[in-house]
């Protein structure tokens, strides 16, 4: 049975670049905990010599090619429009280095 | 009024032959939208003028002869997770709260080339993330049949624009049941389409490898129209399968100029004659003790009714069913903790207004612009996708899929189709289920099974409970095999006779309390045949 400590809770944010607000932790953990208590029915199952099975279609099985055609035009107004933040028709981020 | 009740063959018959102008019918729907929408909540944007200008260009169109198929100058609602090009596509979430996509989703492209309107786009749970519509970040969304209930989710607001008459037909998307439950809970068909049927480019990805995106329309024959236009292979959508759609009755129909499936007599005698000899399975697990008595009755009354009329009703055993939401839950967290990566306040959606590194831009934006429900979800799947857990969770859960997909395949060997309860129960009162996650996702028992196995489904109402709130009857089919799924449904739905609607008991001026809650006890039965009873319980 997984337990969730605080530890644990902060292994997952720093993965999902998420942070629960203090007054929040206790309640995420339990229900974390009671997700994970509730899916570990699944060892009940034998799965022995089982491939897992990640996508149902058929056609992913093989890589499906297409030409390289352009075929929609220059998008960048319509992608640009949506920026928190642009200068000179690109994207701006903090300091990175 | 009229309008509002009329199927969409019946509108769209009168749209071809003039008897009735799209600026009509888009003019009584929206004024029906201002009438209902304030209470009921279903649609998030509606941009009046845009679909002005649209109506102009349909009417165009079809005097012209370029929009000449069946559903030309029909409107459709769009839930809002669908990318529209120029107009607003949050996905119910600050996140996305002004996001305005640069390119249309495969599916309404397809709505526009058969000369659809889109009325507006409609209210989910956030990132179609929950089972009520109320983890919505602006608006929770209303049961039309009783107020102080969820219309289900993810799909409730296409589901409740349909059901109280503000849109003829709706889009919904259905990853664990999205379409089927909230189709089931507001007395609506709603289909979830085989997996790769129809293309997922431009719907923002929640589990990619269960997406669907599935119609939903007050009869079988309305949500089958709306299937033909939205299905079929598109190069955009690597997952899309190319394979015909029912290819022998769309030949058959095109030969002879055939739109009587449209218009009328086409279902009622043939679905039933079909219906004679198909072999319906129906899986005893999908009965199980959390499967209310009501539910139970009525869901047997549907199969009752069938066999009394030709069809081979069998129970069998699908064991695997009992780990279905387990490993739905592990998969689609894994899933939405990979998709919404992306959300990372650079490129689009929220931003936070706090200062600091790019990695603390990142953590604040996310933080302040995903709901509860959304986070609880990537944490979850980031936990059980890392180091010392992918194993035991992720790859034992991909392991009990592949079984649940063969037990499928093993039973579609005998049975042409399977006949359920699409949820155990009917809708809950509000805020009711928030408290409880886990007991929500269970509650998803009977409809994830078919998204881990990529199957087509469909749910369709067969009756009401003692408080007048609607049941759903659940047909799954094998893979690619919804024709099938649609002569069942159909006949079905002219055995049980005309399902009652909600704005038929407005409509005769009965105080507020009383239309949006018990309805009229001879609606079902003697507005149809006379042979329902499937509706037991009304």
């Amino acid at each position: 049975m997984i337990t969730i400590n605080d530890t644990d809770l902060k292994k997952a944010e720093l993965l999902a670049k998420l942070s629960i607000e203090p007054e929040k932790r206790e309640r995420t953990m339990a229900e974390m905990e009671k997700l994970f208590g509730y899916v570990e029915k699944l060892k009940k199952v034998d799965t022995t010599g089982v491939e897992p099975l990640a996508h149902t279609s058929e056609i992913t099985k093989e890589n499906r090619f297409r030409r390289d055609e352009v075929t929609n035009p220059d998008g960048a107004e319509g992608t640009l429009f949506n920026a928190p933040a642009k200068k000179d028709g690109q994207f701006v981020v903090p300091k990175t280095v | 009024m009229e309008l509002l009740q009329m199927s969409v063959r019946t509108l769209s018959e009168k749209i071809r032959t003039k008897a009735l102008g799209v600026e009509e019918t888009v003019s009584v729907l929206q004024k029906r939208i201002e009438e209902t929408d304030p209470e009921l909540c279903a649609f998030l944007t509606i941009e009046k003028e845009q679909v002005a200008h649209r109506v102009e260009e349909v009417q165009k169109g079809i005097k012209s002869g370029i929009y000449a198929g069946p559903l030309a100058g029909v409107p459709v609602a769009v839930k809002d997770n669908i990318c529209t090009k120029g107009l607003r596509t949050t996905c119910a979430s600050k996140m996305l709260e002004n996001f305005v996509p640069a390119y249309d989703a495969t599916v309404i492209t397809r709505l526009q080339n058969a000369g659809m309107i889109v009325l507006g786009k409609t209210n989910m749970d956030e990132f179609a993330m929950g089972s009520t519509t109320e983890t919505s970040a602006f608006r929770v969304t209303k049961n039309p049949w009783n107020t102080h209930h969820v219309p289900g989710g993810s799909s409730g607001g296409s589901c409740v624009a349909v059901a109280a008459g503000m849109a003829p037909l709706a889009l919904g998307s259905d990853t664990g049941g999205s379409v089927r439950q909230p189709a089931a809970f507001c007395g609506v068909v709603g289909l979830k389409p085989t997996y790769g049927r129809v293309s997922r480019y431009g719907l923002v990805a929640y589990a990619s490898s269960m997406d669907q995106i599935g119609p939903i329309g007050q009869t079988v024959a309305d949500c089958k129209a709306l299937y033909e236009v939205i299905a079929g292979f598109d190069e955009k959508d690597a997952t899309s399968v190319d394979k015909e759609i029912n290819p022998a009755a769309i030949k058959d129909r095109e030969n002879r100029n055939d739109m009587s499936y449209m218009t009328g007599e086409y279902p009622n005698k043939m679905c039933i004659q079909r219906l004679k000899g198909m072999r319906i399975g129906v899986p005893k697990e999908y009965f199980g003790e959390g499967v209310s008595p009501e539910v139970r009755a009525s869901v047997k009354a549907a199969a009752t009714l069938l066999e009394a009329n030709g069809a081979v009703v069998e129970e069998l055993s699908l064991p695997m069913t009992d780990y279905a939401v387990a490993a739905y839950y592990i998969i689609a967290c894994g899933e939405a903790s990979s998709n919404l990566a992306r959300f990372d306040g650079v490129k689009y959606g929220y931003c936070t207004a706090e200062e600091g590194s790019l990695h603390e831009l990142y953590k604040k934006s996310r933080t302040e612009g995903f709901g509860e429900e959304v986070k609880r979800r990537i944490l979850s799947g980031s936990f059980l996708l890392s180091e010392g857990y992918y194993d035991a969770y992720y790859l034992k859960a991909l392991k009990v899929r592949r079984l649940i997909k063969e037990e499928y395949e093993s039973v579609f060997r005998r049975y042409d189709c399977l006949l359920t309860p699409t949820a155990p129960g009917t809708a809950p009162k509000l805020s009711e289920s928030l408290q409880n996650p886990l007991r929500m996702y269970q509650a998803d028992v009977n409809t994830v099974a078919v998204n881990l196995a990529g199957l087509p489904a469909i749910s369709v109402p067969c009756g009401f409970d003692k408080n007048g709130l609607p049941i759903g009857v659940q047909f799954i089919g094998n893979a690619f095999c919804e024709e099938t799924l649609f002569t069942v449904a159909e006949a079905y739905e002219v055995l049980r006779g005309e399902f009652p609607k909600v704005w038929k008991q407005q409509k005769n001026g009965q105080k507020k309390e009383e239309r949006l809650g018990v309805p009229e006890k001879n609606s079902a039965g003697k507005e149809g045949n006379g042979k329902a009873g499937g509706c037991d319980g009304i």
